[in-house]
């Protein structure tokens, strides 16, 4: 694979901001989608009217034109939505960077506004008649994310040996950290071992703290050139390396149907991600890997290459994935699991806040951060440094 | 009879449960042809009119030939378990009310690589929960039933189960 150094440190996040995070916020989405980035602007020092690209999810219920005619910016010359739900965030900042580096604007936005908290399930307005892929699943029950991913993990438990205190593992490290973080939702409400076991199922292996949160929230940030950015208020954070990962024969969410179910997008994405970037998964000091299921962060450790294929149980062990103790602290502000879920943009900020040195679980002396997008659907990641 | 009631047995078996408030496919141009043949009790997977292989779920082009010939080969009903999951509530209804049930994921036998997402269950008729989710193994022989649903209007779909193979 040749590697494209066109994007490499070219563009900088300059700017972040986010709302309150809870089970229900007053303001609609379209009002925490604008204030917030006011907000990431007014952090950057730069005036929203400049915003010229403006970048999210397919899922993002507050359109561009809504955005612009709000914030009244003069002249947007870009725009893109990334799909997959969650497999978008870190492709919503590198499309922006993308837009950024090669000339298509100057000052770039991305963003998720999301009531997850206040609104339903999406699940429960599945269809009564199905089409591809539901029709495959969903009549046999099969109706909600946590089933989809819960069976790859049975399947994972059963190849590698992997096991409930595994999980337990994953979940307990992001709950220390969100006990470090007063915006957390979790930050008072510590979790031991045994709460963990004794929690209520949701789908078999995966119980309740498992899964992810359900909040309403707000996130953005602003990418400018690494040369505007020496100039502005905020130290500025490289995007160093950006990839995209779709692999052959994928199926959303249900990833069942290929010769090799437990190598994801993440196996994609990562080996684009490592040949556009100058380190390797060695080199990284923390990351933000999309937690909507605990499950999700070991097949992410394998696939961005952290450790070898089967061999994720065994990182979590001894606190690895812990701040102060591990060698890869993870999802230092609780990640989705135990901060807020808003489809995985607090990876985003947190991994800009740890190498501006603001984190409440900082990891001394941190240079690089990788934040990825959700696995089990086609995804994103990015490479962050200082 | 509750929707869950109507699900977990008790109609003749040639009159099938209720569709009402289970999700059913919807035949699309690609599916249709699968979900013919469950209503014939046979299994047929698609496959390229021009290489000849073998894809689940049925798509328009062969990803190895990129022919948009299509054929339908019809193969063994014999499975192995790969996964399976057990969800509890909150589920749609009627889901729910038999929740806690199993979800399988079987590989066909004659092509490991072809799975069915479906219910394992004591015989073609009965309840989605009749088989305790503690004694599922990955790697259980099965093998694939029909069960036929009825729709209001009389017209019916036909689902593929699994039953333990005892052999």
């Amino acid at each position: 694979m040749s590697p494209a150094v066109g994007l490499r440190d070219a563009t900088a996040i300059v700017g972040i901001a986010q709302t309150p995070f809870a089970k229900h916020l007053e303001p609609p989405e379209a009002e925490l989608a604008c204030q917030v980035i006011v907000d990431a602007c007014a952090d950057a020092g730069i005036d929203p009217t400049e915003i010229g690209a403006l970048s999210s999810y397919t899922m993002e219920g507050t359109e561009e034109v809504d955005i612009v005619r709000n914030l009244g910016c003069k002249e947007v010359t870009f725009f893109s939505q990334i799909g997959y739900g969650g497999g978008a965030g870190c492709a919503a900042v590198g499309q922006a960077a993308l837009a950024v580096a090669s000339g298509q604007a100057e000052v770039a936005v991305a963003w998720r506004s999301r009531k997850r908290g206040s609104g339903p399930r999406p699940w429960t307005s599945t269809s009564v008649q199905l089409r591809v892929p539901g029709q495959w699943t969903r009549p046999f029950g099969l109706l909600r994310p946590v089933d989809e991913i819960a069976m790859l993990t049975r399947r994972y438990m059963h190849e590698y040996g992997a096991t409930r205190d595994h999980l337990a593992n994953v979940a307990m490290a992001v709950r220390k950290h969100a006990n470090r973080n007063p915006a957390a939702t979790m930050y008072s409400k510590p979790m031991t071992r045994d709460d963990y076991m004794t929690s209520r199922w949701i789908s078999e292996p995966l119980c309740l703290f498992d899964n992810c949160l359900e909040t309403d929230g707000a996130l953005a940030c602003v990418i400018v050139s690494a040369e505007r950015a020496k100039d502005l208020r905020q130290p500025p954070v490289y995007l160093h390396a950006f990839a995209q990962g779709l692999p052959a024969e994928h199926q959303t969410m249900v990833n069942y149907f290929n010769d090799d179910p437990l190598t994801g997008p993440a196996w994609a994405c990562a080996r684009r991600l490592w040949a556009n970037a100058a380190f390797g998964p060695e080199d990284v000091d923390v990351a933000q890997i999309y937690d909507a299921f605990s499950p999700l962060i070991l097949l992410s450790l394998e696939g961005y290459g952290f450790c070898k294929r089967g061999d994720a149980p065994g990182f979590t062990e001894d606190g690895n994935l812990e701040w102060g103790k591990g060698s890869l602290p993870v999802n230092t502000s609780g990640g989705g699991m135990s901060e807020a879920y808003v489809h995985g943009f607090n990876l985003i900020n947190e991994g800009v806040k740890q190498l501006r040195g603001t984190s409440t679980a900082q990891v001394e002396g941190a240079e690089t951060c990788l934040v990825t997008s959700g696995e089990g659907v086609p995804t994103s990641a990015l490479l962050l440094r200082r | 009879m509750s929707n869950a009631a109507a699900f977990s047995g008790g109609y003749a078996v040639n009159r099938g449960p209720s569709v009402e408030g289970f999700l059913m496919p919807a035949a699309d141009e690609q599916a249709a042809p699968f979900w013919q043949a469950t209503k014939e009790g046979r299994l047929v997977i698609q496959a390229c009119g021009n290489c000849g292989r073998l894809r689940h779920p049925p798509r328009p082009m062969c990803p190895s030939c990129y022919s948009t010939e299509r054929t339908w080969k019809e193969m063994g009903r014999n499975g192995t378990v790969w996964s399976y999951v057990v969800p509890h509530p909150p589920l749609l209804e009627p889901y729910s009310s038999l929740a806690p049930y199993n979800v399988v994921v079987v590989e066909l036998d004659e092509e490991p690589r072809i799975r069915f997402v479906g219910n394992l269950v004591e015989d073609a008729d009965a309840p989605l929960d009749s088989v305790d989710p503690s004694t599922i193994r990955i790697g259980e022989p099965v093998e694939m039933v029909f069960r036929t649903f009825e729709r209001a209007d009389g017209s019916t779909e036909a689902l593929p189960f699994w039953v333990r193979r005892r052999n």
